[in-house]
């Protein structure tokens, strides 16, 4: 449930109610930090501290931008799928998207932010949202290489998710991490059809997967010693895992998955290590990282103005909508008044 | 300002937010799946479809206008759930004497 709980801080307290609120606090982070050391969830109208909502807050929504523009390189293929069936599959995974961005909307606005104001600040360049969807699909195969590498990611990255301390956003996630499941095994057949096709098909798959890899690689963050707020994040429960963990662990799912599409993965360096029994991996472009966050990636300026007119493009039916819905209460509160005069 | 700010303060602000309960087959109860903006109970109703019903998870769907729903006071956790603490015999595994007796 949304509920309002940013509570309006009064202009001055009298020290009464100076120490009234000072008591509230500290009996709420004393209740904070026992949900958080038995390993519980925190509910929106319980007391959390202020940073741990801001954080939420911002992890969330840029979540759910993230799903909403995601939903455009794939969308773009709609149209130029090669069969009914794959068309068919393409629409229901892009309204998964569609649905997860409204699942993570709703959890964030469980933390006193408007819909709207979320919105308006994706809109208006303000939010961040994933890098990986700043780059072009530029083939057909590209829906494979998102569906395996870039949606094999995010499950990765969600499935702990699950376990997060705030109620709403593990709920959300619970329901978006059984739906990507068809999201990655699509995206792996295309390729796997590629692979097993024309010469000229199977490169066209390697040179998709080639193109998506680094990018995919990088959905997990930057390297743990350059991600500041990863600690505290883990503290709060919020994450399970550090980045540099979760991608080693993504990259050892792909070694043994593309040996099954019969490509190889872009990265001589790939390699397990026996001593820290993890996987390592070649060097990645934090640079390039860093730019395509900041809003220079090679089409940031295109999926905005996308969003922007789809936005707008819809505003007749939000119009539509409301004025319809008006008139029906009208309608009803006239019928209402009519049966009380006549009773 | 730019022309798109009125249309966004027209867009969902006005739309109330409502709560989704959806039943996931016959004989169950309906459970809480979430929550969206809509204009009027119609349209939740088929954004609810929509949003929470799209691989078959239900078979009858609720919507409640979020304001309507009243709830307990997460404040009072302790004395408003008190009642039942110390009252064990309301539960089965009170009463161990009739422990391996069959059928009981
Ligand atoms: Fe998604
Ligand atoms: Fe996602
Ligand atoms: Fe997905």
């Amino acid at each position: 449930m949304a509920s309002q709980n940013l509570q309006p801080v009064p202009e001055a307290l009298s020290p009464e109610d100076q120490e009234r609120a000072a008591q509230l606090e500290a009996e709420g982070q004393a209740y904070f930090d026992r949900v958080m050391s038995d390993d519980s969830r925190i509910e929106p109208k319980d007391w959390m501290p202020a940073a741990y909502r801001k954080t939420l807050l911002r992890q969330i929504s840029q979540h759910a931008h993230s799903e909403i523009i995601g939903m455009q390189p794939e969308a773009n293929w709609i149209s130029r799928a090669p069969s009914l069936k794959r068309k068919a599959i393409l629409m229901a995974k892009v309204q998964d998207e569609a649905g997860h961005g409204l699942y993570l909307y709703s959890a964030a606005e469980t933390l006193g932010q408007s819909r709207d104001k979320m919105m308006d600040d994706l809109i208006a360049g303000k939010a961040r949202y994933s890098s990986i969807f700043n780059y072009p699909a530029l083939t057909w195969a590209d829906m494979g290489a998102i569906g395996w590498l870039v949606d094999g990611a995010a499950i990765c990255n969600q499935v702990p998710l699950c376990r997060a301390s705030f109620g709403p956003y593990g709920r959300a996630m619970v329901r978006i991490c059984k739906e990507e499941s068809f999201h990655q095994r699509q995206g792996f057949e295309i390729l796997l059809e590629l692979s097993n096709g024309t010469p000229a098909q199977k490169q066209m798959a390697q040179d998709a997967v080639n193109r998506w890899y680094a990018p995919a690689l990088m959905m997990f963050g930057p390297p743990d010693d350059d991600s500041p707020n990863s600690k505290q994040s883990m503290a709060w429960n919020i994450k399970r895992f550090s980045n540099d963990e979760l991608r080693s662990r993504f990259v050892g799912m792909m070694v043994e998955q593309v040996r099954v599409l019969g490509l190889t993965l872009p990265d001589s360096e790939v390699r397990f290590n026996e001593e820290t029994k993890k996987w390592e991996h070649g060097p990645l472009d934090w640079e390039e990282f860093k730019e395509v966050l900041a809003g220079r990636g090679p089409c940031n300026a295109q999926r905005l103005e996308r969003r922007r007119e789809a936005h707008d493009d819809g505003a007749w039916v939000r119009v539509a909508a409301a004025a319809y819905a008006e008139k029906q209460l009208a309608k009803q509160a006239r019928k209402h008044a009519e049966k009380e005069y006549a009773a | 300002m730019n022309p798109n700010d009125e249309v966004s303060t027209s867009s969902t602000s006005v739309w109330p937010l409502w709560e989704v309960f959806v039943r996931s087959s016959r004989g169950l109860s309906h459970v809480h799946a979430g929550s969206l903006h809509a204009p009027d109970a119609a349209m939740a109703l088929r954004n609810a479809r929509d949003l929470y019903t799209r691989r078959n998870e239900g078979v009858s769907i609720w919507v409640v206008p979020a304001d309507a729903i009243a709830a307990s006071d997460p404040d009072a956790k302790g004395s408003f759930f008190e009642s039942p603490q110390g009252k064990d015999y309301r539960h089965a595994t009170y009463y161990t004497k009739s422990e391996g007796v069959k059928h009981l």
